[in-house]
């Protein structure tokens, strides 16, 4: 038997390594140990997901597609390529190095569909900018994600940025990448038909990244130790040489299939391709490019290198494709053959070094894991807004929201990313989501990613549930119509119950609510062990949603465009401050329940507003989010700096006279859209509000060069401007 | 008028500037990859943006290398049309067909962003379609994009008029504001904003656009003249 110490080491468990000696019928080698360590990790086998993962919905009101190692939908004669996923730990220990591969894994994930991706997204997290370390990992994040993306020629078109305590300890990096390919053009990741190819192509294998999945994603941090050498090191110009040349080799049809070398390298590959397919692969070892020497056949098959890929190609088309690699100055190299026995054969040197069942690896066990409500969460639902005071100068509580880094503009963030390049950018960074043109139709996509950690913490199953629908609000005020979602998991460790329970009904409410939209979950991925001594973060599930434009002229913005159009609230307001920004930034609570959400009315909604904006009746919307009404009113006030524009609220107690005031101004009451119109516009939208059964308040006028709402809160428009496009600048200069 | 778009390893606006001369301008257009060593069958060279070779030792330094800088160079100076976008720009400089050097941004950011123009000279062959003086609103994208260029140069650019754009608010450093100029002669055109990416009303802006139209303009008074 192999010492404990080794396969712990590994990160395999005690019962996990006798499970591996079961099904081998013998001790298993050290690089067949090896490879059993990454593949059963949570980050490559979803263990503990998994049994759960198949509550999300894979068919909804567009068809979808669902791959291998991406998803997307069908749109006419194309395919939406799309996929969110973390590099949350190797960004907390090394950030620009740690996003920058974050942004190039996923990116890989989509051309080895055969999509060209056409933008990313990026929803981030970190402790407050007030601390160093925090401070610290948001400048080198964003600059990673500047530094590959922008070198890849693929714009960075949206995301999110949150601060809170919870992350400070476990930043969150969410990529997403979108792509687009002819729907009958879309690659495989599997190997079949004996003696064809195994192809190795793009860039050389080092000792990066080794346990990147397995040590790194899989564990959570403790104090005082050195995890950097596990983290990989990203190259975005051969990425963007290996994107050109896999775009020319799938063109050519001689590819059978297609695998990223990512998390688990070689290993994940070969074996995934090989389970996929049905089939099994011998692979030579030697025949592997190296950029460093003396490395042990283990470690080849565990090295995290990034920009390789692994390719199956049609016995004698090796040639051809090794000529398209040259061309790129990359490596196209014949490794292995595909073989009958469904066996992973792997050899070094002449001598068998590992030979094991594909399927053993590419089936992880499958744990259900405790699940427990915590005592901790009835105390802190427990809000009495009977005992929080109102405040007494509700300006200086705009200005301090505005200001807030999790509210305040993200134009440092962006500005630092390409967003334009490819153009097709034709509603920037700044609106509710990105919209992009999809060159030669008419037509356009949006895309947003959206989740409230917070909401999820104090209420899992009803926090995810807003996260999705915020996602389709977002995609609804542009002027798209919701498609499908990804989404990327973020929680502590599942093996405590608590944070288990949280998973599980996180994953039910995305799974209930996309049901009700018709939204089927085309890709994802899980990340767990988001915790460090200060505890874990609040259960994020990101969610990353694509929206469709039948016509990309009927888009739209949330800016109030203007002089005299009216201002419109859709929804109504209740007395809910649970959860709240407000609640957080200025009593310093987080506390009471997630605002409710009932999925009808947020449907009738959005409904109401997608079919205004069609009839071109809307100039512009903007949802109700962190800070509530009166920040959805100053952001659609000063958000485009080209036209900073005031406005005059003159009736707000009618919304609902009988609650607090700094509810109705803060308060984030769910399924609300601010709108502004032409006045002429105004009765059809209150006759189709009517029939949607959804409130409509007439609640004031564009125009002026002051913000003032029903005079509680009368500034300077430039006042409220500054505040909140200093709001995070103030701690990155 | 054939127009050409030289490909560079890690060029990332090519397809850009193919699309604004093939599906805008209406002209026909080729890709060059960069180990090419001919140009004769083209009217007019575009070095697009991006980041050849990465530009992982200084920005455009390798791609200077590249078998076709040789052509492209014998083409400049025997008057043929050469523009360079961005990268396109940094490699014109390093390859000497421009004068000055660029630096990083004083921010040491990248930035991405619309910015407006002074059109400063429409005398050329890229910016006759333009008033003079003109604002245009036309967005950069780049890590340096700050020019500089020492005294005696600086004063040569200006008594021969060979600054083409100026930033009216400076996003970069750049020495003078200068965000596009052009060589003695006025056949080569560097600047740092990109054309490409505002040449539709989609887009937020097309004043990039008369940089393409003026480009055809003069290609077609050339061709017409004996």
């Amino acid at each position: 038997m192999v010492k404990a110490e080794i396969y712990q080491a590994l990160g395999l468990s005690d019962s996990e390594y006798l499970k591996v000696e079961e099904l081998m019928g013998r001790e298993p080698s050290p690089t067949e140990l090896a490879m059993f360590s990454v593949e059963w990790s949570e980050h490559c086998g979803y263990p503990r997901s998994r049994k759960w993962l198949k509550l999300f919905p894979q068919t909804g009101k567009y068809p979808s597609l669902v791959g291998e190692d991406s998803g997307g939908f069908i749109l006419d004669d194309l395919a939406i390529i799309f996929k969110m996923e973390s590099h949350n730990h190797p960004s907390q220990v090394e950030p620009k190095q740690g996003a920058a591969t974050g942004v190039g894994g996923i990116i890989r994930d989509i051309f080895t569909a055969g999509a060209r991706p056409i933008a990313s997204l990026d929803s981030l997290r970190f402790g407050p900018p007030t601390e160093a370390y925090s401070n610290f990992l948001l400048k080198g994040v964003v600059e990673g994600i500047a530094f590959y993306g922008n070198c890849l020629g693929v714009p960075t078109v949206g995301g999110e940025v949150y601060f809170d305590e919870s992350y400070s300890g476990n930043c969150l990096v969410n990529a997403m990448s979108i792509g687009i390919a002819p729907k009958n053009k879309i690659a495989r990741a599997r190997a079949q038909g004996t003696g064809n190819a195994i192809m190795y192509v793009g860039s050389s294998t080092g000792r990066d990244g080794i346990g990147g999945c397995s040590i790194l994603a899989s564990q959570e941090f403790c104090e005082k130790e050195e995890k950097r050498p596990t983290v990989q090191i990203g190259d975005p110009f051969t990425e963007k040489c290996l994107i050109e040349a896999t775009l020319e080799m799938l063109a050519t049809d001689y590819v059978v299939g297609i695998k990223d070398m990512g998390a688990a390298g070689l290993t994940c590959s070969s074996a995934e391709m090989a389970a996929a397919g049905g089939v099994g692969m011998e692979i030579d070892l030697d025949k592997v490019p190296r950029r460093e020497e003396g490395m042990e056949p283990w470690e080849v098959m565990m090295s995290e290198s990034q920009e390789r890929m692994l390719v199956c190609v049609q016995k004698g088309k090796e040639a051809e494709i090794t000529r398209i690699f040259e061309k790129w100055d990359l490596h196209g190299v014949l490794i292995g053959r595909v073989t009958e026995d469904k066996m992973v054969r792997v050899k070094d040197k002449g001598k068998v070094v590992a030979e094991i069942k594909s399927e053993f690896l590419a089936n992880a066990p499958l744990y259900d894991m405790p699940a427990e409500k915590p005592d901790y969460l009835k105390e802190i639902n427990d809000l009495d807004l009977q005992q929080l005071p109102v405040p007494d100068d509700y300006p200086a509580v705009l200005l301090k929201l505005l200001a807030s880094p999790t509210i305040a503009s993200k134009e440092w963030v962006y500005e630092q990313y390409d967003h334009m390049v490819q153009t097709n950018s034709v509603v920037l960074p700044g609106s509710d989501a990105a919209v992009l043109r999809l060159k030669g139709t008419g037509k356009g996509i949006a895309a947003t990613s959206d989740c409230n950690g917070r909401y999820c913490f104090l209420n899992p199953y009803r926090g995810a549930q807003i996260a999705v629908a915020e996602a389709a609000r977002n995609l609804v005020c542009s002027g798209a119509d919701p498609a499908a979602v990804t989404d990327c998991l973020n929680f502590g460790n599942p093996e405590k119950p608590d944070r288990f329970w949280y998973f599980k009904h996180c994953v039910q409410g995305i799974a209930d609510a996309c049901k009700t939209f018709g939204l089927a979950v085309v890709s994802g991925n899980v990340s767990f062990y988001n915790e460090s001594p200060k505890g874990p973060i609040y259960p994020t599930p990101t969610i990353g949603m694509i929206g469709v434009l039948n016509d990309l002229n009927k888009r739209c913005t949330q800016y109030f465009k203007n002089e005299g159009d009216v201002i419109v609230l859709l929804g109504e307001t209740k007395e809910e401050l649970g959860g709240s920004e407000y609640l957080k930034v200025i009593h310093n609570r987080v506390a009471g329940e997630a605002p409710a959400l009932d999925l009808e009315k947020e449907k009738a909604l959005q409904q109401l507003v997608y079919d205004a904006i069609q009839q071109e009746l809307v100039n512009s919307a903007h949802d109700c989010a962190e800070g509530g009404l009166a920040v959805a009113l100053a952001e659609s006030c000063v958000s485009n700096k080209e036209q900073i524009i005031g406005a005059q609220i003159i009736d707000l107690q009618a919304l609902n006279p009988g609650i607090r005031k700094d509810a109705i101004l803060f308060g984030e009451t769910q399924s609300r859209i601010v709108i502004s119109c032409d006045p002429a516009a105004l009765v059809k939208i209150r006759t189709s509000a009517k029939k949607f059964g959804i409130v409509c308040s007439e609640i004031g006028r564009v125009g002026g060069q002051r913000f003032n709402i029903a005079n509680l809160i009368d500034l300077p428009i430039e006042t409220v401007s500054e505040s909140w496009r200093n709001g995070l600048t103030r701690y990155v200069k | 008028m054939k127009f050409g778009v030289v490909v560079f390893p890690g060029s990332n606006c090519d397809q850009d500037c193919f699309y604004a001369v093939n599906d805008l301008l209406k002209q026909p257009v080729e890709y060059i990859w960069h180990k090419t060593t001919k140009l004769d069958q083209f009217e007019a060279i575009i070095l697009p943006g991006g980041f050849s070779y990465g530009d992982y030792l200084r920005t455009g330094a390798i791609a200077r290398f590249s078998p076709i800088m040789e052509a492209v160079i014998k083409y400049a100076r025997s008057g043929g049309l050469v523009i360079g976008i961005c990268n396109g720009f940094q490699i014109l400089l390093e390859a000497g067909l421009l004068p000055g050097a660029m630096l990083r941004n004083t921010s040491l950011h990248f930035i991405c962003k619309y910015v407006e123009l002074k059109v400063e000279n429409t005398a050329t062959p890229f910016t006759s379609e333009y008033k003079p003086g003109q604002r245009v609103r036309i967005p950069i994208a780049h890590n340096e994009g700050n020019y500089y260029i020492d005294a005696k140069g600086l004063r040569s650019l200006k008594d021969n008029q060979q600054i083409v754009f100026r930033y009216t608010a400076n996003p970069n450093g750049s020495i003078d504001d200068i965000a596009g100029i052009v060589n003695q002669e006025g056949n080569v055109l560097g600047m740092m904003p990109h054309p490409e990416r505002s040449s539709e009303k989609d887009l937020g802006s097309s004043d990039g656009y008369l940089v393409f139209t003026s480009m055809l303009k003069w290609l077609k008074q050339k061709s017409i003249k004996p």
